[in-house]
């Protein structure tokens, strides 16, 4: 496991082809390690027939509704939290 | 960035939230058993069944209700794994 | 074919109003069967265990939870052991998560992507959770589809909106309502329903249920 919590993170921008399931509204967005969860198989192959093997350390990131989308219109203080892959995370400011 | 039809976290829209409920039919039950039956015979896990829901094209994926979206991908699934042969689900439902 | 192919229950007769899928399916079962490739008890238990789930299952833990400091500990830490104390089965998931809504937090699920839900202790999500507005907006604008639901939050509470995008399944724990020192765990568990679970709504006022 490479983040811990606390540590400030950014979802990588990258297009991926085929199944994933880092959501395209997080993809460039820097959040927070809330929680570091166990490590899983990884969809992105088991969709394809793989085992899925290595597993991959799975994150709960927490972002700022703020950080997340422009118009938000809620409260300061609002957070999105969303589970998020290690391969799919940057170390960030 | 680009985004799949199935990836509607944020996606624009003016829709109410449609409350109504509906119990379960027979059908639907059937369809999520039958993805059990097969991970249960290692012929399609749930990645698996997300996949082939998302390479459903746009329109059908958003005209179609949630468990003919699932049906969509395990006949694709079956194809795929070679347990159906094309048209032959067809052919028996004319049958 | 074998006589016991006869003994699952018969699906009921085409009827006029089901869609093209519900024959399809029905048929896909048939010729599976016929094929070795499953059997019909596969897809019979399949559905005794989908039609066996009941939010009142969660409405059991959060209740046990409510009522006991200890039992809401091991919940926080393991929500699948928890609910397994309770002779609940929580379901294929392999981990259950608990998140508890506070005076100045209230939690929000949503799965963005698809429909994760933890089915073992709240059945089948219902329609509008897994509907692309629910979808969209549970994300963006969740204060305005809590309103939707009629729900309103005090000013200085922060919403925690979860997306379920792996195998990590959520549920909410609601605060537990005013007035509810005397009742019973029976009583607890009945005011919590599936939509506080989800955390779209409160559970229901103590004076709501009987009298």
């Amino acid at each position: 496991m490479s983040y811990r919590p606390g540590q400030r993170v950014r979802v990588e921008a990258r297009e991926h082809q085929g199944h994933h399931r880092t959501p395209a509204y997080l993809k460039g967005k820097t959040g927070t390690v809330e929680r570091v969860h166990a490590a899983f198989r990884n969809p992105e192959t088991r969709a394809y027939g793989s085992d899925g093997l290595p597993e991959q350390p799975l994150y709960l990131v927490a972002f700022a509704q703020r950080d997340v989308w422009p118009d938000y219109g809620g409260h300061a203080d609002d957070r999105l939290f969303v589970d998020v892959f290690e391969h799919w995370l940057q170390e960030a400011q | 960035m680009q985004r799949s039809v199935h990836d509607r976290g944020g996606w624009p829209t003016d829709a109410a939230i449609d409350r109504s409920e509906h119990e379960l039919a027979d059908w639907e039950l059937r369809t999520d058993a039958l993805l059990g039956a097969l991970a249960r015979h290692d012929l399609m896990n749930v990645d698996q069944l997300r996949r082939g829901i998302e390479s459903m094209p746009p329109d059908d994926y958003e005209r179609a209700s949630y468990y003919e979206r699932w049906l969509f991908s395990i006949e694709a699934r079956l194809a795929e794994a070679g347990v159906l042969a094309p048209g032959e689900l067809d052919a028996r439902l004319a049958r | 074919m074998s006589d016991h192919d006869h003994d699952h229950d018969h699906p009921p007769i085409a009827d006029g109003d089901e869609p093209p899928a519900a024959a399809r399916v029905r048929a896909l079962e048939a010729l599976l069967v016929e094929k070795g490739v499953i059997s019909h008890e596969d897809v019979r238990e399949g559905i005794d265990w989908l039609v066996s789930r009941t939010p009142a299952d969660g409405a059991r833990v959060v209740a046990r939870a409510w009522v006991d400091p200890d039992y809401r500990e091991r919940l926080l830490a393991d929500g699948r052991e928890a609910a397994r104390e309770l002779g609940v089965d929580p379901g294929p998931a392999p981990v259950l998560v608990a998140v508890e809504n506070t005076e100045r937090v209230h939690h929000m699920v949503v799965c963005t992507l698809c429909s994760c839900y933890p089915r073992g202790l709240l059945g089948p999500p219902p329609d509008w959770y897994k509907s692309l507005p629910y979808r969209s907006r549970a994300v963006s604008d969740p204060r305005g589809v809590l309103a939707e639901f009629g729900t309103t939050l005090d000013d200085d509470v922060e919403l925690r909106v979860l997306d379920s995008t792996a195998d990590i399944r959520y549920l909410v724990i609601p605060r537990r309502p005013e007035g509810t020192q005397d009742l019973t765990e029976d009583e607890l568990a009945a005011l919590v329903t599936r939509d506080a679970m989800i955390g779209v709504v409160a559970p229901a006022a103590p004076a709501a249920v009987g009298a």
